[in-house]
């Protein structure tokens, strides 16, 4: 059970949070003029990041709030939490981050 | 209300109310150990769910029945038998005894919609959201900590504070009323399961104990 400290409450259990997934993701500017492709990337492609992973999450028994969260998914380290809309914090020591360029069916990204 | 007619009538209405957990107001009584931890329900009272920005003037407004909306988690700001607690820095939770309620002659919601206004925020009558149960005693505590994560210890979790956490893996509203008694909110659905599960986890402090 990870303990997630919920910035308006504090360290609580993990069932009390709900996840929403990679944070980060910009709704496009423009939706309209995307592709299919484009818009089904945006839609449903994440990264599958070994180390640090900043993700959304959601105090749901709590306060309601959203939040970011940086964990480390290997670990399950938690090493910053920080307000929806801020921008990522730089991370201390993590495991290497692989991006890959290419999505898993070959379109460029 | 000012018709009283329509009060006669809806006080009439009231007397066929059922509350949640009603059905096992007899078994409450049954497993409740004197001296130790006992169990009831305190049905129907007055709730109200507010959503605002506290520091604005609706907020103060809103604010006024309780001596001002509660700033932080956990914390409850209270005058006399009305209180308000924090469920989120703008949603917070109004309590009151059943006879403040509008439909009874007191004036919960209709004031607090009243004092809204035009202003952003919600005003929404819950009373029927979620019922009460009222559970005291020494060994309270003790009976909590079985399905609540929270650290219950009075050295932390001091009287006159209500947090929204899980208790018997169920969501509900934890509130310390004074220092052995707590007041659990849940959902009327989970009112039968938390009325059992707390009848069960009570049940060991009937029997004597074991040295
Ligand atoms: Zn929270």
């Amino acid at each position: 059970m990870l303990l997630i400290p919920c910035p308006n409450c504090g360290p609580r259990d993990e069932t009390e949070f709900h996840y929403g997934g990679q944070a980060h993701v910009p709704y496009p500017e423009n939706p309209a003029d995307l592709t299919d492709r484009e818009w089904a990337e945006y839609l449903f492609y994440r990264d599958n990041t070994k180390g640090a992973f900043a993700e959304r999450w959601q105090h749901s028994t709590g306060c309601r709030q959203w939040f970011n969260m940086l964990r480390d998914t290997v670990t399950y380290d938690i090493q910053a939490v920080y307000p929806m809309g801020q921008l990522r914090p730089a991370t201390g020591t993590t495991a290497p981050t692989v991006t890959s360029p290419v999505s898993p069916e070959g379109a460029v990204k | 209300m000012a018709d009283t007619a329509a009060l006669e009538n809806s006080k009439k209405i009231q007397t066929l109310r059922t509350s949640p957990a009603s059905l096992l107001w007899a078994a409450f009584e049954a497993g409740s150990v004197a001296g130790a931890v006992e169990l009831r329900e305190v049905p129907f009272l007055t709730m109200a769910g507010i959503r605002v920005d506290p520091g604005g003037d609706a907020g103060k407004r809103l604010g006024k029945r309780t001596g001002g909306l509660p700033a932080a988690s956990g914390e409850v700001r209270s005058i006399g038998d009305t209180a308000a607690l924090w469920l989120g820095p703008a949603e917070f939770l109004l309590v009151a005894p059943a006879e403040s309620h509008d439909s009874l002659g007191g004036e919960i919601p209709r004031a607090l919609t009243d004092a809204l206004g035009d202003a952003e925020g919600q005003v929404v009558d819950l009373s029927a959201n979620r019922t009460t149960l009222e559970l005291s005693g020494p060994r309270a505590r003790a009976v909590l900590e079985k399905g609540c994560a929270l650290d219950l210890h009075p050295r932390v979790f001091t009287a006159g504070t209500a947090l929204s956490t899980e208790i018997g893996g169920i969501p509900a509203i934890l509130w310390k009323t004074a220092e052995e008694t707590y007041r659990i909110f849940p959902r009327a659905s989970f009112a039968e399961f938390l009325g059992r599960w707390l009848l069960d986890a009570m049940r060991e402090f009937a029997s004597t104990e074991v040295p």
